[in-house]
């Protein structure tokens, strides 16, 4: 008895102390951890987005629930004017899972920037999508010229192998079609929300928390 | 004399990877490239030290039956410790790293090195011992992870090495690769030290 009473002793002690260290290191951590996230959305937001001068992540709109899921879009605004949104888009068909991207588009609905978020397409063949020569194909109607941007208008959104416009890539067309469907259903959620996002109110000054905020 | 045994074994004579086989989910899973080599095995070495430090101050006290839950949790703390530090600080090589950090807890080294070494060892050995182990650890990794990134990407710690032309061989960054790599590896260890002893 008084032996099973020492082992439970020296164990609990043991766990007392682990549990005190590792509660002083989360909230020493925890500052950093949730700057670096926000960075990282900040960064792939930044990459997309035409010029603008204010905090994008801090300046959203929830799209009405339209089907599935609701969809946030992050504003980017030069002073008072809005100049482009960003916003995640996903499919869950590409060849090795579920391809995440962000879409960035000017006030017209005009794509300004594409980047890979997240994905698991096959080394060297289905991964080529999160290059830019290949995003390059996705912004701009012609690739090599870079003049025309790519609208949910003026492109069919399909690649070339479905008859679309969008070429895809050798050994590849599962990825880039995923990709191309995740941005042609992000363009179309933009279009229908595109007033309401346009005449979102931005944050007040004071307080970063008043703007609609994304779920973490 | 003793202590720097202690440490030189680590590297080449009981190499935990090329030696002792030991800890061979992370060896195989994060060497896709040097660098992600050495963060691993930087991270492991940070958790062999510590808990050889602990297990060691604490051998008297820890009765013989809780040894291995009270080992465990030692390790998991710091595991945990060096998980929310990277992720604050490193946070890029956090995510390269993902699950495989959590998972340093069960890589068997390091309980090894605490039930076989540093619950018997005084501390100052056993924190020889700690880092020996953990610097072979990140050398291995480091030597996996390179000769994967430079034929597998055709980059080495990220600088682009054979120019546009290269096509590299992709299947080094796959998982077959890492079986593949590490077999030649240990085949040429087991034949250096064998034309050693003779």
């Amino acid at each position: 008895m008084k032996e099973i009473l020492r082992l439970a002793l020296v164990l609990t002690a043991i766990c007392v102390v682990a549990a005190a260290a590792l509660a002083q290191i989360y909230k020493v951590t925890a500052g950093p951890i949730a700057h670096q996230k926000r960075m990282e959305m900040l960064r792939a937001i930044e990459a997309v987005l035409p010029a603008h001068d204010n905090e994008p992540d801090r300046d959203t709109y929830a799209s009405e629930t339209q089907g599935d899921e609701a969809r946030t879009f992050y504003i980017g605004r030069q002073g008072s004017e809005v100049t482009g949104s960003a916003f995640r888009v996903s499919d869950k068909d590409g060849y090795g899972g579920s391809i995440e991207a962000i879409v960035g588009v000017d006030p017209a609905g005009a794509v300004s920037g594409v980047r890979i978020l997240d994905h698991r397409e096959t080394p060297g063949l289905g991964n080529k999508i999160a290059k830019p020569w290949f995003l390059d194909r996705i912004v701009f109607k012609d690739p090599e010229t870079k003049k025309v941007r790519r609208t949910l208008e003026n492109t069919d959104w399909r690649v070339k192998k479905d008859g679309g416009e969008i070429d895809q890539i050798t050994g590849a067309t599962i990825s880039p079609r995923s990709l191309v469907r995740a941005v042609s259903s992000g363009l179309q959620d933009f279009g229908d929300n595109r007033e309401q996002i346009l005449a979102a109110a931005p944050p007040s000054k004071d307080d970063g928390t008043t703007g609609q905020r994304s779920a973490p | 004399m003793k202590l720097g045994h202690e440490f030189v074994k680590g590297l080449w004579e009981s190499n935990p990877v090329f030696r002792l086989v030991l800890g061979m989910c992370p060896t195989l899973a994060v060497t896709t490239s040097a660098e992600n080599g050495i963060g691993m095995g930087l991270a492991t070495t940070f958790v062999l030290v510590n808990s050889n430090l602990i297990v060691s101050l604490l051998r008297n006290v820890i009765p013989r039956r809780v040894r291995i839950p009270s080992f465990i949790v030692v390790i998991a703390s710091f595991v945990t410790i060096v998980d929310l530090v990277m992720a604050g600080y490193f946070y890029q090589l956090h995510k390269a790293l993902g699950i495989f950090i959590p998972l340093i807890v069960v890589n068997c080294i390091i309980l090894g090195r605490a039930e076989a070494f540093a619950s018997k060892n005084p501390v100052a050995a056993s924190l020889a011992d700690g880092l020996g182990m953990g610097v072979g650890f990140t050398l291995s990794l480091f030597v996996l992870g390179s000769i994967r990134e430079i034929f597998g990407s055709g980059t080495l710690l990220g600088f682009s090495l054979f120019g546009a032309s290269f096509s590299p061989v992709i299947a080094l960054v796959l998982p077959p690769g890492a079986f593949i790599t590490l077999g030649v590896l240990l085949g040429l260890m087991n034949r250096i030290s064998r034309e050693r002893q003779v």
